[in-house]
């Protein structure tokens, strides 16, 4: 299975993992990003992701191209989460199966780093003091 | 010429609307920008932010075409 999803809903990892299962594999590598207490010095209680679903499942099947034909691994399979998410839920998953782990670690990878930069998908956190912000990543604008 | 302006994220609460159609003589989404920050106070640099023009990746300085729809991402922060 090759795809990337945009979901709503919480992430069942077991059957993510399941679409990854392949005899001629030997080798499989997961990435879960989860949604973390703190950023930047600051309690984070909650966030949101905005995501324009459209371009953002198109350049994903980009990346997960991309990730295939570099480092020819069998299957590569992503979701990322969208909408108001709790504290350690899985924001974004990344799997990857292949024969050998070598390449299967390096497009895990090159999926996550990739996904962070290119994909119209932009996150608030919402801070213990009452405040909310968008959170910036400049590398972005460079990388598309 | 007519262009469907859509604004996202930290743009869209800038903005207070997340679609607005123009009459407009920009010629690339750089110029159109400018036009919108005049409209928007707050809408001030686009410099690390991304454009797309009818859901393709584009340059600032692309070519708009009546009946466009441009799309200003602010900086992305995806995973």
């Amino acid at each position: 299975m090759n795809a990337f999803e945009i979901s709503n809903e919480p992430i069942d990892l077991n059957d993510f993992r399941a679409h990854l299962l392949d005899r001629s594999c030997g080798a499989y590598v997961q990435f879960d990003g989860w949604v973390r207490d703190h950023n930047e010095g600051k309690k984070v209680l909650r966030l949101e992701y905005e995501v324009y679903a459209p371009m953002a499942v198109k350049e994903g099947i980009r990346i997960i191209e991309e990730a295939r034909q570099r480092f020819g691994i069998s299957n590569a399979f992503a979701i990322h989460r969208s909408g108001l998410m709790e504290l350690s839920e899985v924001a974004v998953v990344v799997g990857v199966s292949s024969p050998h782990r070598g390449e299967a670690f390096d497009a895990c990878r090159y999926v996550i780093d990739q996904s962070k930069v290119r994909l119209p998908i932009w996150k608030k956190e919402y801070y213990e003091s009452g405040e909310a912000e968008w959170v910036n990543c400049q590398r972005c604008a460079h990388a598309m | 010429m007519k262009i469907t302006v859509r604004y996202f994220a930290a743009f869209r609460e800038t903005a207070a609307c997340d679609t607005e159609s123009l009459e407009t003589g920009a010629t690339s989404p750089a110029e159109l920008f400018g036009e919108c920050a005049e409209r928007h106070s707050g809408l001030q640099n686009y410099s690390s932010s991304l454009v797309a023009i009818n859901d393709e990746m584009a340059g600032w300085d692309a070519l708009l075409n009546d009946g466009d729809e441009v799309l200003f991402f602010p900086p992305v922060a995806g995973g």
